[in-house]
Parts: structure tokens; C-alpha cells; sequence
């Protein structure tokens, strides 16, 4: 169980809330191809590590905020706006939650 | 174990699955244990009674065996049920796959294992696959934790950890992988004789050879790979069986588990070839390849043999997504399959 | 063994009261305090169950959660209890319980005999055996046999309760440990919880006599303000971010169980460790315990249930638990394995190094072991009446390891301990390994000949771990699954160990490098109730009811659920059925007025200066180019192209759009305008406001719908008010928003009011339209009367899988050109199929269509389908059937017919158009 921290409203139970799945697609114009409009339908990055995915307080705010997690051991390693890029910031926190999975794995 | 599809293609592979269950047992000398109890899916409106009317005629269609309940029929069947007209989840009929019902899973497993040893097939345990070399060639080295193993032709059956061989080879894949949890009761005498499924809460039963009641639902709501369940899940299932069933309110759970499993938007499993020569795909399962494990092998070993589709998996190919494709029986039905 | 008189230095029961209690039908005495375990004890109980696979003759093993053995049913009928290990029961005066398993007693059971065929159920013997001719012909009686206790057959009478709480230590364990860690904290200011599974606190002090630290801490505990004791709750769960889950038993309080979910900010975990039984030939028969438990019941209890003891140990612990015996006054003789420079010199105890116990004698008790040296040689028998025996302890690191934390096995005390946090927990006391002056001896199994279980509860025997080995399931997982050790009722807390060691033994591996199986959830067994809570029943997905719903119930509504809201399907006059009513209800809408309750009707506004962009972007059709005061009919899509919902627009103002759904849809189409606002287009200047519960609708449908809004009062002109169209005003003196729109394709005025004006209204529009005879009308008509318009009803006449075109929906998309959501995928080889299934109208000409039945492509059954039966009803307009239906290439197959299959029967019909009755649509402008 969870405990995510809403931009809004704090920490919370992850009861509280729902998850969007993989953040940062970028939408495709009419003009793109079958593989290109499939590879944006369907096809996700599901990476044994982290994982930047959107989440929305859906039973209190209702905002949605990123949330980048490592989906081994559930460890979030930052929570930032919608509109926020990729965080470059947490990239020592990220390599560490990749670290711990590894080790997790084993 | 069941075939009770709606679409022709989902209905003839499951079917062929099926059909080879019924002799597995025999033909591996090992019994599975495989327990034709029937399959029981409820009607709590009546508009599921009318889904389940096209959803059981369409089945007659693909010759499969199904029949339309009515409430007092249920009862009948499942006594444990609430069937009063005051429940909140109302039984209004339902249909039956008399031919569907469980297998011991483990045993499956050893019994493939054993006869697939006597066959001369080499199964190395504890063997991870860390990596690829490709040859334009043809002829690929799979790396492993225990050595390299160079294989002409790669089939990847990896479930929940599929994309992280597709990821090593360059590709991607439609799927996400999630948690599905299962959990059992203590053993009990007999309480219930058939597998029952409400889709309109996502849960299923059925009670073990052992006395346990076998208990699953939906999966968990996020990605994760971290094999174990969550509670949120748990109770959500819980909160639905005890509606159906009041009187398993004072059973306990004894233990509760989670596999990793992939997910692919259709819910129709990927097999076929993958974007790489003499490389080939058998995942996207999700909740439902147990049932597929015979017909799945089968079709599998006839594709990476002849690096073409088997008939009866032509259309789970890789390409369906971009073409638009899709096999969606939950879509269709409006049940989770 | 015999029932000895209560000790007075019994710590643990009030011996001036009794407790009266029936097990198996007999009638007996205990005190406060006792657990059933120990009163049956202290009553001479010692036989009283079962075991699960062969029947043996069982006693108690046990006295905590880790009983493997004293499985009962406690309780009758509706508020039975099945499986709860006698240990756990505590004591009620009125207690009833009886064993399970077996028949007609434990001491007399029928199924006895499969004791005979053991030789031939070990390990595995299922997959080997019942295949011949058929598993079906064994299966039955296999499951008659399987099984301990019995469901209650009666919805259960109790409630279960959930709680939060959050805290910075939660302590896990009573016992000195953890009370120590409570009390550190405490002081330190920290807001504490301390949970113990126990109805008491105190731990090992209950039965190790150390009383003075732990009551004077537990007392403390108690009056601190910082602190929360919550004794009887079982801590079962530890999952991500510190979350953990107890169940705590309730006496009173409205409920039987309250599951606690805590988040604790650091978590202290003293669960202390479970003694371990030793492996020896008939090592299960009732009077043969661990030490430390009939250390418990002497101490604790007050129980002195054997005279002449033999204690079997490899470790120092026993030697305590011999030692109470012998001030008790029992003649005690302990067999240690280890050799006598390692044995503690303890004067008053006979002791007899390098010796094991081969076997047990006795066969519903144990009256004596044979005993021998280890490395064989001469045996011989001792008379006794109770066996204690301590195979060394294991660490209660359940909850460690559910948390992610690594185990290492540990040479000094033979045993699991905690190696690497991932969470911020810590072990203490026992369960960290603390086992000091152990001083163990390895000794997972006793050579030699005989049934030696290591695991009590599934009948686990040493044998089938070598036969497990035999077959290559050497694995600790395949051992589990192969032997089903560790599956059984207590879920192996007295057998893993043993089990893994034995394995270890056979396969030269340290037990370190055999491993223990994944721990999971729960620590012991956990209420289904409990988990589930309050949400169960009427309170599962509670029914929305309609503000006017005692308005309908009292014009004879019949209710059903409709998308989650209790709805009027009809209003039966008497003598009536439902569906004759709803057949007079449509002949009604077509010929008078009607009155329709649509409050359910999905209603966002749509706000801002963007609006009509975004629903530019949302709907298949254009929106940004409506007309203020003007109402379009709208298709929406989801990204795969399939149609998700449908409605009718309005636009109130240039920057203000309301948005209809249908019922069903209100909550997920809020939900995914938000998502694409939030998430996509963050440029837009867009509110979103979900209203629908906000307004009542009342529907007036008919050639008299106009007369009936006239005579009600308003000062909306009607005249200038045309289909499609929508106005502001008063309706019967309240504010009122009314819609020109029709899902009857009758004349309809659909008028929105505040919901707590609901009755009002809908009192207002009955009394003004008596002279018109408008009669209210429920969901089944005005689905006859959209079926005879062939109006689309979404999630009927599609399903997961339709494309606006497969139903006739494809003039607006080529008229558009910008792009929205689901356009591309409608570009793609699928969806430009010309065999797609399209809704067409199927014409009967022999009785109402079942829906659902399949469209034949070649009158064979199997056989291929080509489509099926969507909506169909009897019109009592046109006195025959209608029907619609999705049929593949179906527009181009008009005045085809067709045949049909369902359930056995055979049908047939003309593919028509999908509009029956007024296809001009005259009516509906009216």
C-alpha cells in the first residue's frame, strides 16, 4: 500500500488515488503512421526499474501529478507537475532505486 | 479451464486447448487432476442475461458446449449463493460450460517437465537470461548467469518479465506488467461443486480437491513486478464475494500469493513472430494463460518450427495492433476474461 | 496423563470463577484466562482431533498461533467457526466447540482407518495414482474426504469495522521485548502503538516466570499518553511504504473484528520465536509437546498434565522447561543428542547425553519412548506420560521478510534471522535472533524407522521430503508444492525449518543454501469478514435512488438497477405485469403524453473560453460551430476509435457548454475530460463541472407534451421553441432548464430543475396533465419506443468493439476537419473493412427476436456468425416486432433475410432499415 504524495493535499494512502499508467507519450498528429499511432495506443515502456507514470488523487482533489517509481520495490523516487519534464534532478535517487532493485531481484 | 469465447479465433484456440486438457493427464502419465466441474458465469441484470445469450449462442456457433440457467437452476448448483430477489447483487440466471473447471497447476508443470526431460529436451533451473547476440545470419547466442547457449531460432515465454527480453533485443512490446493475486480459505468441507465468476464484481471461486475455496479477482491497480499482492485488492475481491456469498463471511484467508503477468490491451496473447528473424513471441496472457498452456505450446512449437503462424493462432500476431485488429473479448462481452 | 487440580501459582487465570463450556457434547469447567487448549488440558483433555490427511490421533502441540493439531469448530449455525486452533480460543462462559475431521469422534473416528493405506499416500501420491480409468471416478469421494471444518450454511450476523491509524513506532509483540521498545519510545516522546496477538501482554514472561519487569512495564504502557496498547490483535500483514494490517477481536464495541491499517513512521518488531518441533518416529501422538508450550500450560495455565516426563531436546531452552516440572513436582528425565561436556549441570534433572528418542509408544497417548544412542546400537523403553521436545527456535521473522528484508541463516542458533532492512523496521528481542545460552546441537531428523512428521498440520513426514528428493524437487519452492509442507492450517511455523534442513540433509546443502519459501500474507489465518469490513451487501456499490423516488414508488413503480440508480422499469396498474404495463406506457407516448424521470441523464458543463475547442476534440462531430441556445447530438470516441458514449450537447453560452451522457457514463466521462485537460491539452482555458446529481430531469414526451408544459405554467414561449433547442425559465413557478430533445421520437420536453425541487415538479407536471391522462412512464417503454426509432442505445447496440461507422455514424467525421480523439484509428485496415458488423433493423415476421441470438452466414450450427440480435420488442404502435442488430456488411444486405439461432431454436428476418415507425422524424419536430 502506497503512500503517494498528492501536490495538493499531501501524503495519502494510495486508496485515495488512481493510477494513469506510463507519463511523457507524446500524442501523434492525424499524419502519423499505423506503427507510429499503435506504438501510441499500445505500446509501453515496462521497464523492471523505474517507471515515470501519472497518477490522479481521485478521491480528494482530483489532480494529476507524475510520479516516478520504482516498480520492483514500490519506492518513489519523486513526485513532480504534470506539465514538468522528466526530472533530471532525481537521477541520483533513480540510479540508487535501480541499484536496490538489482539487488531486490536477486 | 474453459473455452467459453465469443470470437471464432479466441473460441477455436481454446477450444483445441481444452481438448487436449481432457487427455493431458494420460498422455504425460501424471495426473493433473483436471476437475470438469463447469464454469458458472452470472446474470445479476437483464441486460447480462442478454449478453450472455449472444455470448452463449455465439459458443453453439463455434461448438462449444453451453447452457443458459435460470435463478432457480443457480441455486440449485451453488446453494452457498444469495439468490434472494433483495440482494444486492440479484442472481438473475446465468450460463454454464460444463466441460470447463480446474487443474492442479503444479502438477501441469512437473508433468510437461518430465515427459518434455524424456523427450531430450535440456530444462536448466536457474538460468537468467542477461542478454543477446544477434546474428544477421541466423544463427543467435542467448547469455545466460550459467553460460552462452547458441539456438538457431529463440522463443521467448517469459509472462510478466517478456518486455525485459524484448528490451535486451530492441523491441518493443503492447504490454504492461502487473500483480495478480489469488488467495484460498482454510480447508473446508465441501461447500461448493462448481467454478463460479460474477463479472459484474470480477470475482471468481471454486473449491479445491483439498477443501480450500480458491478466490481471485481483478489485478492489482498499478505496474509493478514485485510479486506480491496488495491489500486494497484483496478486500475489493472480498467486498464482492461476501455480497454474493454472506455465509463465507467467517472463513478466513490462509494464504494469499501474486504472479507477474503481462497485459496487452485486447487481452488476447501475443504469438507469433517478433520483429527479429528466428526470434519469436509467446506472451501478452495476462490473467488467462493457464487455460491456453497445451494449445499454446502446441502453436507455439509449430511457428518456431516453420517460422509461420499456426492456423489456429494466425490472428495473435504482433501486427494486429497497428492494423486495428484487435481480439477484444472483454470489450465485446463486457466480461473480464 | 491425567487431568492434574490448577496450580495456585498459575499467572495466568482467576481461579474463583468458572467458566462453563461444552466440547465434543461434554460438559466442562475453565476460568478466566484459559484458552480452550488449556481448559481441555486442565480437564484431561489430551485426544481431541484428527489429523487431515490420515486421521491420526492428534493432541495439542502447541499454545500459540503456531498449532498445527487442535483444529475445532467453534460455535453453531449462522455464527460458526471453522478451523480455529484451540489455542487461540480464549475462554467464554457458554463456549461450545467440537473437532473436525472426524466422525463420529476424535477418539472413535470412521476415517481411522486411512491410517492403514499411509504407507501408500506419501508425497506426490495424487499425481501418480486415480488416473486409470478416469480421475472423475475417485474425485468425489476424495472431496467428501478433504476438508476440516464446516461452513456456516447462514448469512454471518456480525459486522467488521475498519480503522487508520497512523503513528511513529508501532510496536509488534508484547512480550518483554517489545514492551521495553514501547516504553523507550514512549518516553522519548514518540506516539506509540503496541499490538500483541495474545489477550495478554507479557510474552514469554507468561510462561518464564520473569513477571515483575513486564508487569510494572505493561502498567506503565498502559497509563502513558503516548502510547496505544491493543492486545487480541493480530499484526498479519507488513506492506509497502510501512504500511502494516492487524485484526484486532472485538468484545462489544458493535462489531466482532476491527482491521487496523497502520502507517508507522518506524516499526519495532518483537514477535519473538516459535519453538521447533524434533523429527522422530511417531512424533505426533497426543501428549508429546514442544517444551516451551507445556512450559506455558504449567506457568501460565496451572496445569500439571503429566507426572513422569521426558524431555527431548538439542539445546539448552528445555532445560528451563524441565526444570519447572521437577519444582512441580513431575519426575523428569531429559535425552539430550548433544554429548555430556555440552549438557548444563543442572542437579535435580536426570539427564541422558549423546541419546535420542527413536520412537514413541502409545498409540491415542503417548505411555513411553524407546530410546537409543544416535549412531544406533541398543534401545530401550522408558515409561512416561507426556513427551516435551525442543528442536532449537525460529525467529518470528514473518514480518521481516513480508516487509522485503533479507534473511540469513545463522549457524549459532540453527535458525532464520533478520540480515537487511529495506523499510524502516528493526527486530528485537527473540525475533532478532536473540537466543542466547542456546548452545544447539543440529538435529533435524532422528534415524531410524517410522511415521516422523515435520509437518503436524498436512501430514508432512520426513519419508516424503525423500521422496520429494527422490523425484528432483529439491527446490524449496517444489518441495512446498510437491509435499504440500508449510500449505496446511498453521502454514508451517512449527515444520518449514525441520523441512528445509531434512532437504539440506538429503541434498548436502547448509540449510542457508536450501532457503526458506516466500512469506506472505497473512502471519495466521484472517477473518474474510474482517478484510472485507462494512462495504458488504447494500453497502457494496450502494444503489442511487432518484429525488422523486417516493414519488414513483407510490405511482406502483417496479424498481430495477439501471448504470448503478434505482429506476422505474414500469408502472403496472393491478393485475398488471411489468411488461404489459410498459407495452400501454409506449402505445401511450405515441398517442397522448407521458412522463419520463431521466435525473440519471449524465450533465457537465463545460467552461471557458475553450470550450467548444475541446469538445471540438472530444466529440466525432463539431461543437465550436452550435449555435447558443442550440443543441447537437454528439458521438463520443475513446484513442482505440470505439464509441464510448453518447449525448446531446447544448450550448448555453459562447464560453459554456452542458454536456449530456448517458447515466452510466456521468462519473467516467467527467473523469476523462479532466484527464485530457490535465494531462494533454494543459494550454486550455477549461473548467469542468460534473452537475448531474445537482438537477432533476422530468421528461414530458408525446403529441400532448406541449400542452401538458402549457397547462403546467411557464414563461418559456413554447411557440418559438423548436426541437433542439433549449431555454431558461420558470416551469411551475421553478427556475428551469428545458431541452427540446427526443429519445422517444415523440415531441419531448426535457426540464431541469434543482433535485431538492424533484417532487415539486413532478407533482406539478401530474396535476396539469390529469385532463391530458400523462401517465408516468418507466425505462422498458422507452426502449420499445427507441428501437422503433432505431435511436442508438450505447453499450446495447455496441459493444468493446463498434466504430461510428459500423453504425451509420460516418457523415459527420467526413464533414470535419479537425482532428479528435479516436480519428486516426478509424484510418486504419480494420475499420475500413466493408464486412464490418453494422447496425441494421431486423424485421420478424413471426414473433418478438430473442436478443442475442446469432445471425446464421450458412443456416449451420456450428458455423460461422454473421452478426446478432442487439434490442428487440414487441411496438404496440405497429403491433408486431422490431429489432435492431449488428449484422456483418448489414447495410448492404437490406431485404435479405436472414436466419437466426438461438439456444436451439431457429428464426428468421428481413434486414430492414434501422428506423421502423415516422422515418421522416415529423413526430418528434412537432
Amino acid at each position: 500500500m502506497l503512500l503517494l504524495t498528492c501536490p495538493h493535499c499531501g501524503p495519502r494512502d494510495e486508496t485515495e488515488f488512481s493510477c494513469g499508467g506510463e507519463s511523457h507519450i507524446a500524442r501523434p498528429s492525424l499524419e502519423a503512421t499505423d506503427d507510429a499511432w499503435a506504438d501510441y495506443v499500445f505500446f509501453r515502456t515496462n521497464p523492471m526499474g523505474v517507471t515515470f507514470e501519472r497518477w490522479r488523487h481521485a478521491y480528494g482533489c482530483g489532480c494529476w501529478f507524475n510520479v516516478a517509481r520504482d516498480v520492483v520495490n514500490h519506492r518513489i523516487l519523486a513526485t513532480y507537475a504534470m506539465t514538468d519534464p522528466k526530472p533530471a534532478t532525481s537521477e541520483t535517487a533513480i540510479s540508487n532505486g535501480l541499484q536496490q532493485s538489482a539487488e531486490l531481484a536477486r | 479451464m474453459r473455452s467459453n469465447y465469443l470470437f471464432p479465433e479466441s473460441a477455436r484456440f481454446y477450444e483445441h486447448s481444452l481438448r487436449l486438457y481432457e487427455r493431458l493427464g494420460r498422455e504425460l502419465d501424471f495426473n493433473i487432476m483436471f476437475s470438469q466441474r463447469g464454469m458458472l458465469t452470472l446474470a445479476h441484470s437483464r441486460h447480462d442475461l442478454e449478453s450472455q445469450r449472444r455470448w452463449a449462442n455465439a459458443m453453439r456457433l463455434n461448438g462449444v458446449d453451453s447452457e443458459l440457467l435460470d435463478t432457480d437452476e443457480v441455486a440449485e448448483l451453488v446453494p452457498a449463493l444469495d439468490c434472494s430477489p433483495s440482494a444486492r447483487l440479484p442472481v438473475m440466471g446465468g450460463f454454464i460450460q460444463k466441460r470447463g473447471g480446474t487443474v492442479r497447476h503444479d502438477a501441469v508443470a512437473w508433468g510437461y517437465a518430465r515427459a518434455a526431460d524424456a523427450l531430450g529436451v535440456d530444462i536448466i533451473q536457474n538460468c537468467e537470461v542477461t542478454g543477446f547476440e544477434l546474428s544477421s545470419g541466423g544463427a543467435h547466442t542467448v547469455k545466460t548467469t550459467r553460460g552462452t547457449i547458441g539456438a538457431d531460432r529463440i522463443g521467448l515465454a517469459t509472462a510478466g518479465h517478456t518486455t525485459t527480453l524484448a528490451d535486451m533485443l530492441g523491441f518493443r512490446l503492447p504490454m504492461t506488467s502487473y500483480a495478480l493475486q489469488a488467495f484460498v480459505s482454510e480447508p473446508l468441507k465441501p461447500v461448493l461443486d462448481t467454478v463460479v465468476l460474477s463479472p459484474a464484481c470480477g470475482v471468481y471461486v471454486s473449491q479445491s480437491d483439498k477443501g480450500e475455496l480458491v478466490v481471485g479477482g481483478g489485478l492489482d491497480l498499478y505496474a509493478s513486478y514485485a510479486q506480491r499482492g496488495n491489500l486494497p485488492t484483496v478486500e475489493q475481491t472480498l467486498r464482492g464475494l461476501l455480497t454474493l456469498f454472506p455465509s463465507f463471511s467467517r472463513l478466513r484467508m490462509l494464504r494469499q500469493w501474486a504472479g507477474i503477468v503481462d497485459v496487452v490491451a485486447d487481452s488476447t496473447p501475443v504469438l507469433g513472430r517478433s520483429p527479429i528473424p528466428n526470434v519469436f513471441l509467446n506472451c501478452g496472457w495476462g490473467t488467462g494463460g493457464f487455460k491456453a498452456i497445451p494449445a499454446g505450446g502446441w502453436c507455439f512449437a509449430h511457428t518456431i518450427a516453420k517460422n509461420e503462424a499456426h492456423p489456429l493462432t494466425a490472428a495473435f500476431g504482433l501486427d494486429r495492433f497497428a492494423r486495428g485488429a484487435l481480439i477484444d473479448e472483454a470489450a465485446a462481452s463486457g466480461i473480464a476474461h | 496423563m491425567s487431568g492434574g487440580s490448577r496450580r495456585e501459582f498459575a499467572t495466568g487465570i482467576d481461579i474463583s470463577r468458572a467458566l462453563r463450556f461444552r466440547f465434543n457434547n461434554r460438559s466442562y469447567v475453565g476460568h478466566p484466562g484459559d484458552t480452550l487448549a488449556s481448559a481441555l488440558l486442565a480437564n484431561g483433555v489430551q485426544l481431541l482431533a484428527r489429523s487431515f490427511k490420515y486421521h491420526r490421533p492428534r493432541g495439542i502441540l502447541a499454545a500459540g498461533a503456531e498449532e498445527p493439531n487442535a483444529i475445532v469448530q467453534l460455535g453453531t449455525g449462522e455464527a460458526a467457526e471453522p478451523n480455529l486452533k484451540a489455542t487461540e480460543i480464549e475462554l467464554f462462559d457458554g463456549l461450545v466447540a467440537r473437532s473436525v475431521n472426524c466422525w463420529p469422534s476424535p477418539s472413535f473416528d470412521l476415517r481411522s482407518a486411512y491410517q492403514l493405506a499411509a504407507p501408500l499416500m506419501g508425497a506426490g501420491f495424487y499425481y501418480k495414482t486415480f488416473m486409470w480409468p478416469d480421475w472423475h471416478l475417485f474425485e468425489g469421494p476424495i472431496r467428501r474426504a478433504a476438508g476440516l471444518g464446516i461452513a456456516p450454511q447462514d448469512p454471518d450476523p456480525d459486522r467488521y469495522i475498519h480503522k487508520y491509524a497512523a503513528c511513529d513506532v508501532l510496536v509488534v509483540g508484547g512480550g518483554p521485548a517489545g514492551l521495553a521498545s514501547a516504553w523507550e519510545a514512549a518516553e522519548a516522546g514518540l506516539d506509540v502503538i503496541l499490538a500483541e496477538i495474545d489477550f495478554r501482554l507479557g510474552g514469554s514472561s507468561l510462561w518464564r516466570g520473569e513477571r515483575n519487569e513486564a508487569e510494572r512495564l505493561e502498567a506503565a504502557l498502559r497509563a502513558h499518553a503516548n502510547v496505544r496498547v491493543l492486545t487480541r490483535t493480530n499484526v498479519f500483514g507488513y506492506y509497502d511504504h510501512n504500511a502494516l494490517v492487524a485484526v484486532e477481536k472485538l468484545d462489544g464495541e458493535g462489531a466482532r473484528q476491527r482491521l487496523w491499517k497502520f502507517r508507522a513512521k518506524r516499526v519495532v518488531l518483537a514477535t519473538g520465536a516459535i519453538e521447533r518441533p524434533l523429527v522422530f518416529a511417531n512424533n505426533d501422538r497426543p501428549g508429546v509437546m514442544l517444551a516451551s508450550a507445556a512450559q506455558s500450560y504449567l506457568r501460565r495455565w496451572g496445569i500439571l498434565h503429566g507426572r513422569q516426563i521426558v524431555v527431548f531436546t538439542n539445546n539448552n531452552s528445555a532445560y528451563e522447561a524441565a526444570t519447572s516440572f521437577v519444582e512441580a513436582g513431575a519426575d523428569v528425565t531429559i535425552i539430550d543428542v548433544r554429548p555430556r561436556a555440552k549438557i548444563p549441570d543442572i542437579a535435580a534433572v536426570r539427564v541422558l547425553p549423546g541419546h535420542v528418542v527413536k520412537a514413541v509408544v502409545g498409540r491415542r497417548a503417548a505411555n513411553g519412548v524407546t530410546i537409543g544412542a544416535l549412531d544406533g546400537g541398543q534401545t530401550f523403553t522408558l515409561q512416561c506420560d507426556l513427551v516435551l521436545m525442543s528442536g532449537g527456535w525460529s525467529p518470528t521473522v514473518h514480518l521481516f521478510s513480508q516487509s522485503g528484508g533479507s534473511l540469513r541463516f545463522d549457524e549459532a542458533t540453527q535458525s532464520f534471522i533478520p540480515n537487511r532492512a529495506v523499510q524502516a523496521v528493526e527486530c528485537v528481542g527473540a525475533a532478532a535472533g536473540e537466543l542466547s545460552g542456546l548452545d544447539i546441537e543440529p538435529l533435524w531428523e532422528v534415524p531410524g524407522p517410522g511415521p516422523k512428521f515435520v509437518d503436524f498440520a498436512n501430514d508432512v513426514t520426513a519419508k516424503d521430503i525423500g521422496l520429494a528428493r527422490e523425484h528432483s524437487f529439491i527446490s524449496v519452492e517444489h518441495l512446498k508444492r510437491y509435499t504440500t509442507l508449510g500449505m496446511g492450517i498453521d502454514q508451517g511455523k512449527t515444520s518449514n525449518v525441520n523441512g528445509l534442513a531434512i532437504m539440506g540433509e538429503l541434498t548436502a546443502r547448509a540449510p542457508g543454501d536450501v532457503g526458506t519459501t516466500k512469506f506472505r500474507p497473512p502471519y495466521t489465518p484472517v477473518t474474510f469478514g474482517a478484510l472485507a469490513g462494512p462495504l458488504v451487501g447494500d453497502l457494496y456499490r450502494p444503489v442511487r435512488y432518484l429525488p422523486a423516488h417516493d414519488w414513483h414508488a407510490a405511482h406502483g413503480a417496479v424498481f430495477e438497477e439501471y448504470g448503478g440508480w434505482a429506476r422505474p422499469t414500469a408502472y403496472p396498474f393491478p393485475g398488471e405485469t411489468w411488461e404489459q404495463a410498459a407495452q400501454r406506457e409506449a402505445a401511450t407516448a405515441r398517442k397522448g403524453c407521458v412522463l419520463l424521470d431521466a435525473s440519471p441523464l449524465g450533465k457537465i458543463e463545460v467552461v471557458g473560453k475553450d470550450a467548444g475547442t475541446f469538445l471540438d476534440r472530444i466529440y466525432v462531430g463539431n461543437a465550436s460551430s452550435l449555435k447558443v441556445g442550440s443543441a447537437r447530438y454528439g458521438l463520443m470516441l475513446n484513442e482505440n476509435g470505439i464509441i464510448i458514449d453518447d449525448g446531446v450537447f447544448v450550448r448555453l453560452r459562447e464560453d459554456r457548454y452542458l454536456v449530456h451522457t448517458t447515466s452510466s457514463g456521468a462519473d467516467r466521462i467527467a473523469a476523462m475530460f479532466d484527464e485530457w485537460l490535465q494531462c494533454e491539452w494543459t494550454g486550455l482555458d477549461v473548467a469542468i463541472l460534473p452537475t448531474t446529481t445537482q438537477w432533476a430531469t422530468l421528461t414530458v414526451s408525446g403529441p400532448d407534451a406541449s400542452e401538458v408544459i402549457r397547462e403546467t405554467g411557464t414563461d418559456i414561449d413554447l411557440d418559438d421553441f423548436p426541437h433542439m433547442t433549449f431555454r431558461e425559465g420558470s416551469v411551475a413557478q421553478l427556475s428551469a432548464r428545458v431541452l427540446r430533445a427526443s429519445f422517444t421520437g415523440e415531441a419531448s420536453y426535457e426540464i431541469s430543475v434543482e433535485a431538492s425541487n424533484a417532487t415539486q415538479l413532478v407533482g406539478a407536471l401530474e396535476r396539469a396533465g390529469r385532463p391530458l391522462l400523462l401517465m408516468p412512464m418507466g425505462i422498458e417503454a422507452l426502449m420499445i419506443l427507441r428501437t422503433e426509432k432505431g435511436f442508438l442505445h450505447v453499450g446495447v447496440d455496441t459493444d468493446g468493439t463498434t466504430l461510428p461507422g459500423d453504425v451509420g455514424m460516418a457523415g459527420p467525421i467526413a464533414r470535419k476537419a479537425s482532428d479528435f480523439i479516436g480519428r486516426r484509428s478509424l484510418l486504419r485496415q480494420e475499420a475500413l473493412r466493408e464486412d464490418r458488423l453494422q447496425l441494421v433493423g431486423l424485421q420478424s415476421h413471426k414473433g418478438v427476436l430473442p436478443v442475442g441470438a446469432q445471425v446464421l452466414r450458412d443456416r449451420s450450427v456450428p458455423g460461422p456468425s454473421d452478426g446478432f440480435v442487439t434490442s428487440s420488442y414487441h411496438s404496440p404502435t405497429l403491433d408486431g416486432p422490431v429489432a435492431l442488430g449488428l449484422v456483418r456488411a448489414g447495410r448492404s444486405r437490406i431485404g435479405e433475410r436472414v436466419k437466426l439461432y438461438d439456444m436451439g431454436e431457429h428464426h428468421s428476418a428481413e434486414i430492414v432499415d434501422t428506423v421502423f415507425f415516422d422515418k421522416a422524424g415529423e413526430r418528434l419536430r412537432a
